[in-house]
């Protein structure tokens, strides 16, 4: 069965700033604390677009570039994947207002903002990248989506992939209607090559009607069972302890991801 | 060396020129287009669209009643044309319900439901009213879901939506994880419906034209938002296979602006020749380009600066948006299918309303449809964020 060697990973999430800080928090050497995530992030942004973009492609941009920073590669190499449930639901949710509006004032910087491969084409343009990118949706099941298209890029093209997962919560009214308990972003730079510099090597197989993996902590469990790009946290657990086994992720709609990990 | 190709076993069509391909086949033919000024619900703006008659009176059927919006309904309305369920059913009983993998393209998926429900927010509360379902209906997910749900798929499935190259994508991302292993057929497809952001959104940015648009006209002045599903079922291609088959693809970013196409078409050129290199294909062996060809000034100037790179100008080319309009998500399955239907009946169509070729262009422009023999066949797909898809078809023999 081929192999995916996981080389980085970027992280955010309330009481998770960052991969470095969060390994002992994931591996259960110190306890889980919700805390407020740091404000200045995505630094890769120039400081004027950073304060004109959202906080929906800042997320996503710096976990993608924290997952790059310690092999770094020539981003302009790297394939992305970028997987969301909501995309960015602050700017569909001001079109959607804007539209109840006498003559429908609809905002042309909300309008360009509304597709959900912005953060994709923030990135290739802040990397100048020119490689393939996809931008994808599959609900609760995004994160092992994305995982597993991630890897028939890698495979496809013998190349490495940057996947990138992110959500966050909805504005009123649309959160009444769509429960995400907290921002969540995830990236995970991978290479169909196994290198020394690889945390983990996994192998994917798809399967139907498992149950998913769940967390002991009740912080944590919150956290993945409340947002889909939290459902990789198994996964992220199982790296951050070196686990040597099986985790099961929910994929789209009935399907499941089994991921073999190996340290 | 050429990869695998994969055949098309079963696909179709629905838009503005009716239901199925062979209402799509016969209007190219004719030069007959289905634009017609913008009456769509109650948006106020000069220009025309491309609309699916009678969606507004075809709820989906009880047991799918959560999924009800105007996107499942289009998508409910292909997949029941041209026997696309019943060869469904047939891979199903051969590969297994949960090895056939589901990958639909869409830029804004059922968001006209929360459009309505934005607008009967309640007066006190600001909610929305009870019954909206975002999950089933606005959610980017909800059209894969509802497609799998109604061919019985339990296999791998997700939503690609990078804006207009959305659907031109999933034939991409079907031939990998078919090779992956992830899945041994697909169903790809692509459902895109009219609403009000994006008629107001294309409005908004100044890029919707008040006539029928005008692909490299030189006097273009915009697009026109149409609205279209399609769908396709892929399996591996036989040795003497006489379908249509996906030959190669190219994928690409333009890495340049958010909104504005590469002024030198160098992500468009990217996309063309590495679907020409997976197919082990030269430019001179191409019969025909069905451009992305939106009709906006700027794109159009960008998409010629590209094929001229990659294929000179004695490539015929043409642009079916002026049948259809811009069906956004849904532009790259329909313009496949259109691609595979000219292969089968020897069709280059024209470009639908372009009197006049723009002189400062100089791809090979077709204006009126001829009808020759084809071998081989690309589409192009460009969108938003510099996102690019171009998809090479063939067809063996003939």
């Amino acid at each position: 069965m081929k192999t995916l060697a996981v080389e980085g990973v970027g992280l955010m999430a309330p009481g998770l700033a960052g991969w470095i800080t969060s390994q002992a928090v994931l591996a259960g050497e110190q306890p889980y604390t919700v805390q407020p995530m740091p404000a200045t992030i995505a630094t890769l942004l120039p400081a004027n677009e950073r304060r004109r973009t959202t906080i929906t492609v800042k997320l996503a941009l710096q976990v993608a570039q924290e997952a790059m920073a310690v092999v770094s590669p020539d981003a302009g190499t790297v394939r992305t994947v970028f997987a969301s449930s909501g995309g960015d639901s602050e700017v569909l949710d001001k079109i959607c207002t804007a539209l109840t509006q006498p003559d429908r004032p609809v905002s042309p910087t909300h309008f360009h903002h509304s597709v959900h491969n912005t953060p994709a084409g923030y990135w290739s343009i802040a990397t100048r990248c020119r490689q393939p990118s996809l931008s994808l949706c599959a609900y609760d099941g995004s994160f092992a989506a994305g995982l597993q298209e991630a890897a028939a890029l890698a495979w496809a093209d013998q190349a490495r992939v940057l996947l990138v997962a992110y959500d966050l919560p909805l504005p009123f009214p649309l959160a009444e209607h769509r429960t995400i308990v907290a921002p969540f972003g995830v990236a995970l730079l991978l290479n169909p090559v196994t290198t020394s510099q690889r945390l983990t090597l996994l192998r994917l197989s798809p399967g139907v009607a498992e149950s998913a993996d769940r967390l002991d902590d009740a912080g944590l469990e919150r956290l993945r069972a409340g947002n889909p790009a939290a459902r990789s946290l198994p996964l992220l657990r199982a790296i951050a302890r070196r686990w040597a086994g099986r985790v099961v992720l929910p994929a789209g709609a009935a399907a499941v991801c089994r991921v073999d990990v190996e340290p | 060396m050429a990869i695998e190709p994969l055949a098309i076993t079963a696909c179709t069509v629905t838009n503005a020129l009716g239901r199925g391909s062979a209402a799509s086949l016969a209007a190219l033919r004719r030069g007959e287009g289905g634009l017609r000024p913008c009456d769509f619900e109650d948006a106020d703006l000069p220009t025309w669209i491309g609309r699916v008659a009678e969606l507004e009176a075809e709820p989906l059927p009880a047991e799918f009643a959560l999924f009800d919006c105007r996107n499942n309904r289009l998508a409910w309305l292909a997949l029941e044309q041209d026997g696309l369920g019943a060869a469904v059913q047939k891979a199903r009983a051969r590969y297994g319900a949960d090895r056939i993998g589901v990958f639909i393209g869409t830029s804004t998926s059922g968001i006209g439901a929360t459009e309505r429900a934005y607008r009967q927010r309640d007066p006190i509360t600001g909610g929305l009213p009870a019954t909206f379902d975002y999950q089933h209906t606005h959610n980017v997910f909800s059209v894969a879901d509802f497609t799998r749900r109604w061919l019985g798929l339990t296999g791998a499935a997700f939503v690609i939506s990078t804006a207009c190259s959305s659907s031109a994508k999933v034939f991409a991302s079907a031939w990998r994880q078919m090779r992956a292993g992830f899945c041994d057929a697909a169903v790809v497809g692509g459902v895109d419906s009219l609403c009000l952001t994006t008629l107001y959104g294309f409005n908004a940015l100044g890029l919707a034209s008040s006539q029928p648009c005008r692909p490299w006209d030189a006097r273009r002045d915009g697009l026109n938002v149409g609205e279209a599903a399609g769908f396709a079922l892929l399996e591996w291609a036989e040795p003497d296979d006489d379908r249509a088959l996906l030959l190669g693809y190219g994928e690409s970013s333009d890495a340049y602006h958010m909104t504005a196409a590469h002024p030198e078409g160098v992500g468009a050129a990217l996309a063309m020749q590495q679907a020409l290199a997976r197919a082990d294909a030269k430019p001179e062996q191409v019969d025909y380009i069905n451009l992305h060809g939106t009709a906006t000034p700027l794109n159009d100037a960008a998409e010629d600066r590209a094929v001229l790179r990659v294929f000179g100008p004695g490539t015929p080319c043409s642009s079916t948006k002026g049948w259809t309009g811009h069906t956004l998500g849904a532009a790259g399955i329909t313009e496949a299918v259109f691609v595979c239907l000219c292969l089968e009946h020897g069709l280059i169509p024209g470009t639908l309303n372009t009197r006049q070729r723009d002189p400062k262009l100089g791809a090979g422009i077709v204006l009126d449809p001829q009808e020759r023999p084809l071998r081989l066949a690309l589409s192009n797909s460009f969108g938003f964020g510099g996102t690019n898809c171009s998809l090479l078809f063939g067809r063996r023999g003939g």
